[in-house]
């Protein structure tokens, strides 16, 4: 017989853990446990067998954090691994936030995991206690044991459930000392390796339920435009094609553009008919937009006076004094996401409420949007998270989950929705495009004395606040106003952007722009004073000291001058280099994280080859080294993509790329070699997951100035020079 | 009705003849392993084998591969058990999504070719996208899989000697 816990007494509130979780309490208030179990909290689920479920909270985009939270728990238990397996978890408070953005699973729950492991080892070691009738402290786990330390007796998890699920929840745990960690720091393999190598792991499309309709949409090719009448004969002759809906926009940040959906009996029928279709829509105020106009109005935008966001100083003053001015504009395009795989949802809506499987970073937030758009209670809507083919943060928002929650609402049946690449390209939430405008002044000595910085871009903000002109707070703390360096006058202005598609988050997001903009222009300030690239970093960053933030992870000028000294040495900095090859680099802080890269290219060809990144981490204590390098070697890549190919434009509206031929990604044989180091010390966990990003394209801009003495100063490189 | 041998196992098809391979074999046999991204060919995460060689299941249609046979990562432990254990070893995958795909071109190029040079590694993988930017892990996993085979086949000559 099942046996049913009411949570609150399972520790999970009274441990305070839900609380440390960072969520509130469990809209599941009851668990129910099958006998045999032992679970003493929502992420362990011991069988008498040994077998070990654990639950992971986030959603799995290529991070390895299914591996890293549970490999936590299970360290902290001393378990073995070899008796783990993990569920993925579904929407739910009870999980605390599973929000998977912002490169912050491990920084905010590696404890709280580190937490829910403990008090199973807790309850395991008394229950083994009492067997032995001996003191828990002279008890310790290891292997999947509890050891009796006096006299090396051991018994089995398995063989303690039923006397575990006996034992009371502590209020309080000790955390183990992280030396008798087995596999925490080390190089665990991802748990999900295998199956992804032989094709079984579910991605949002493997989804399968009986009876399911496949659709496809056109959606208004002009952001927020509506279909105006549409003449669907030509979808309707397609064999399989079912039915053709209208679907009304939701008028909310994550809600859907709306469009003309084609509901056929495979996925082949959906998609040609959605080709089909003869679609007229209505004018709309978005019809203007012209990305390349739209720059030049950034570039003007930059040219003035901007809204002062923060200064230090006087750097007019400053300026008047200089003994050398620099000054430079910097411009950057839309980017977008391209997941390999498209966004897709499969819902279905009935009486009892409505059931999603999908790919999303953000259960929580879709089960809420779900909830808000059929109007029913929290509880009746299930968010099941499949495997991410990719994320990136397109993934956040899940306005293509909503859509298939329209349909089968519609329909009364399930509903899978797929997204082609075009779509994809064409509706995505963009990141944002930018100018910005850098100026300095130097004295004698080479040292910048005034630092003014000056940003055109739309907000993410206007996403959830249309009209919004300006940037915010978050935007501005990505790498522009916490600058490292010690320059006694600063001031930092924003100028006014509108914007005309979805902006969106994107892997680092504002970091990916002033990451680029400063990078660049301080190694054009080492070139104006005749220095050595690091040296002059290391020069401007100066003094060991500590910028405070609003959290416990300060910018500590130390680490960042370590990760500079590293990078110098990995990269063989000092030694010369070839005639037409260069070196470039570029360190930032992000996510918390330092990371500096240098950059490699050979110019000789008359073409850009790219020779070799090498990246320097350092994200405080690591949880899985072999996931830090994984996600450092990929962000080179992405890094290297956008700096390349990254490219975004629209014209009366529409966008003009579709599909992987206009918007290129880098391809394996373009791929330069790959060196990481990890800096692990002890300090609090970091981001991994984005921080990689913003040094690439500036270290590979100023590589290419290197070699070549030629300076670009927007991107992508590709549409400059031969690639 | 069309038929193809898919992994060793004989279907009868009744889709829309143009229908491409690809929602063949991931809506009527549930073959899922099989990727769609690009729909136009030129991301390589819908590979599959036809007759060993790495083909774009997304654009050829089903009326194309008759009487054929077809090779899906499902079916790749059975012919290239190595390739799988050498994505195991140096942890290639991240999200995953390309990698049947990957997998998929790469076991074409060491069928046909057991110590395929640099070069031909290059000129096969490039049609195969990766946002993760697994790359550099995939060319080693490869020249791992093919000191694997040709350890293998050492071994298998050494015992057919004694």
């Amino acid at each position: 017989m099942k046996r049913r816990f009411f949570i609150k007494n399972m520790g999970m509130a009274s441990a305070g853990l839900v609380l440390a979780c960072n969520g509130d309490l469990p809209s599941r208030t009851f668990l129910d446990i099958e006998p045999g179990h032992f679970v003493p909290n929502l992420f362990i689920d011991l069988s008498t067998d040994g077998k070990l479920v654990l639950t992971c909270s986030r959603s799995e985009m290529g991070q390895g954090i299914r591996t890293a939270l549970t490999s936590v728990i299970a360290d902290e238990m001393g378990a073995d691994w070899k008796y783990v397996e993990v569920k993925q978890a579904p929407g739910d408070d009870g999980y605390g936030n599973q929000n998977t953005d912002g490169s912050r699973s491990i920084r905010t729950i590696y404890k709280p995991m580190r937490e829910m492991g403990a008090v199973a080892r807790f309850m395991l070691i008394s229950a083994a206690a009492k067997q032995w009738n001996v003191d828990a402290s002279s008890c310790r786990t290891e292997s999947h044991h509890v050891i009796n330390k006096e006299n090396g007796e051991k018994l089995f998890f398995g063989n303690l459930v039923e006397e575990a699920v006996k034992e009371e929840i502590p209020s309080e745990v000790q955390l183990r000392d992280k030396k008798d960690f087995k596999y925490v720091g080390g190089e665990l393999p991802s748990i999900d390796v295998p199956d992804f190598a032989s094709g079984k792991s579910k991605y949002g499309l493997d989804i399968k339920v009986p009876g399911m309709k496949y659709a496809c949409l056109q959606r208004p090719p002009v952001t927020f435009s509506e279909f105006d009448s549409y003449d669907d004969t030509k979808a309707k002759a397609i064999p399989g094609v079912e039915q053709v809906i209208p679907l009304r926009r939701v008028e909310k940040p994550f809600g859907p553009l709306g469009g003309i959906a084609v509901v056929a009996s495979n996925s082949y029928a959906a998609i040609e008919g959605k080709k089909a279709l003869e679609v007229q829509w209505v004018k709309a105020e978005n019809d203007a937009y012209s990305t390349e106009s739209f720059m030049s109005g950034l570039e003007e935008e930059v040219g003035r006076k901007g809204k002062l966001i923060k200064k230090e100083g006087n750097v007019e003053r400053s300026f008047a004094s200089s003994e050398k001015i620099v000054e430079a504009t910097y411009n950057l395009p839309h980017l977008v996401h391209a997941p390999m795989e498209p966004p897709c949802a499969t819902a279905l809506v009935s009486e009892d409420g409505c059931e999603v499987w999908a790919p999303v970073q953000a259960p929580q937030v879709t089960r809420e949007e779900i909830a808000n758009l059929l109007e029913i209670d929290l509880e009746k809507v299930t968010v099941n998270v499949t495997f991410l083919g990719g994320g990136f943060g397109r993934k956040s928002k899940p306005d293509f989950v909503l859509e298939a929650v329209q349909l089968s609402a519609e329909l009364g049946k399930p509903v899978q929705v797929i997204w082609t690449r075009e779509d994809d390209i064409k509706h995505s939430y963009y990141h944002a495009n930018s100018s910005q405008y850098l100026k300095a002044g130097i004295d004698q000595e080479g040292n910048v004395q005034a630092w003014l910085h000056r940003t055109a871009y739309p907000s993410i903000t206007s996403t959830f606040m249309p009209g919004v002109k300006h940037g915010a707070g978050f935007e501005f703390q990505q790498g522009m106003t916490n600058l490292p360096y010690d320059i006694p006058n600063l001031r930092f202005e924003n100028g006014q952007a509108e914007a005309h598609v979805r902006i969106g988050w994107l892997r680092s997001v504002y970091n990916i722009i002033h990451g680029f903009s400063i990078n660049v222009f301080c190694d054009e300030l080492a070139a104006a004073s005749n220095m050595d690239a690091l040296a002059h970093r290391l020069q401007m960053i100066g003094s060991d000291r500590i910028y405070p933030s609003d959290n416990a992870h300060g910018l500590d000028t130390a680490r960042m001058k370590r990760v500079l000294n590293a990078v110098g040495k990995l990269s063989d900095w000092e030694t010369k280099l070839d005639e037409g090859k260069g070196r470039g680099l570029a360190v930032h802080f992000s996510f918390y994280s330092y990371v500096a890269s240098v950059v490699e290219v050979d110019m000789r060809a008359e073409r850009l080859t790219l020779k070799k990144v090498s990246t320097v981490v350092d994200c405080g204590t690591v949880i899985n080294k072999n996931s830090v390098k994984a996600q450092m070697e990929g962000a080179a890549i992405f890094g290297l993509s956008l700096a390349l190919y990254g490219k975004i434009t629209a014209e009366n509206g529409v966008v003009e790329q579709s599909n992987f031929h206009d918007y290129p990604l880098l391809r394996f044989h373009e791929k330069p070699e790959i060196e990481v180091e990890i800096l692990a010390n002890e300090a609090l966990p970091t981001g991994v997951g984005e921080p990689g990003v913003p040094v690439i394209a500036p270290a590979l801009v100023n590589a290419v100035y290197d070699a070549t003495g030629k300076r670009y100063r927007s991107l992508p490189l590709a549409d400059q020079i031969e690639v | 009705m069309i038929k193809l041998s898919i992994n060793g196992t004989e279907f009868s098809i009744d889709s829309d003849p143009k229908t491409p391979l690809l929602w063949v074999l991931r809506d009527e046999l549930q073959l899922t392993g099989t990727k769609f991204s690009c729909g136009i060919g030129i991301c390589g995460a819908c590979t599959v084998h036809l007759d060993g060689r790495a083909i774009r299941s997304c654009i050829t249609p089903v009326e194309l591969v008759d009487g054929k046979s077809i090779r899906t990562i499902e079916g790749l432990k059975d012919q290239l058990p190595e390739l799988q254990e050498a994505w195991l070893k140096y942890n290639v995958p991240q999200c995953g999504f390309c990698q049947p795909g990957q997998l998929m071109s790469a076991s074409a190029l060491l069928l046909k070719n057991a110590a395929p040079k640099d070069k031909d590694i290059r000129d096969q993988m490039s049609g195969n996208l990766c946002r993760c930017g697994t790359y550099p892990r995939i060319e080693k996993a490869i020249k791992y899989a093919i000191d694997l085979r040709q350890e293998g086949k050492e071994e298998q000559q050494e015992k057919t000697e004694a």
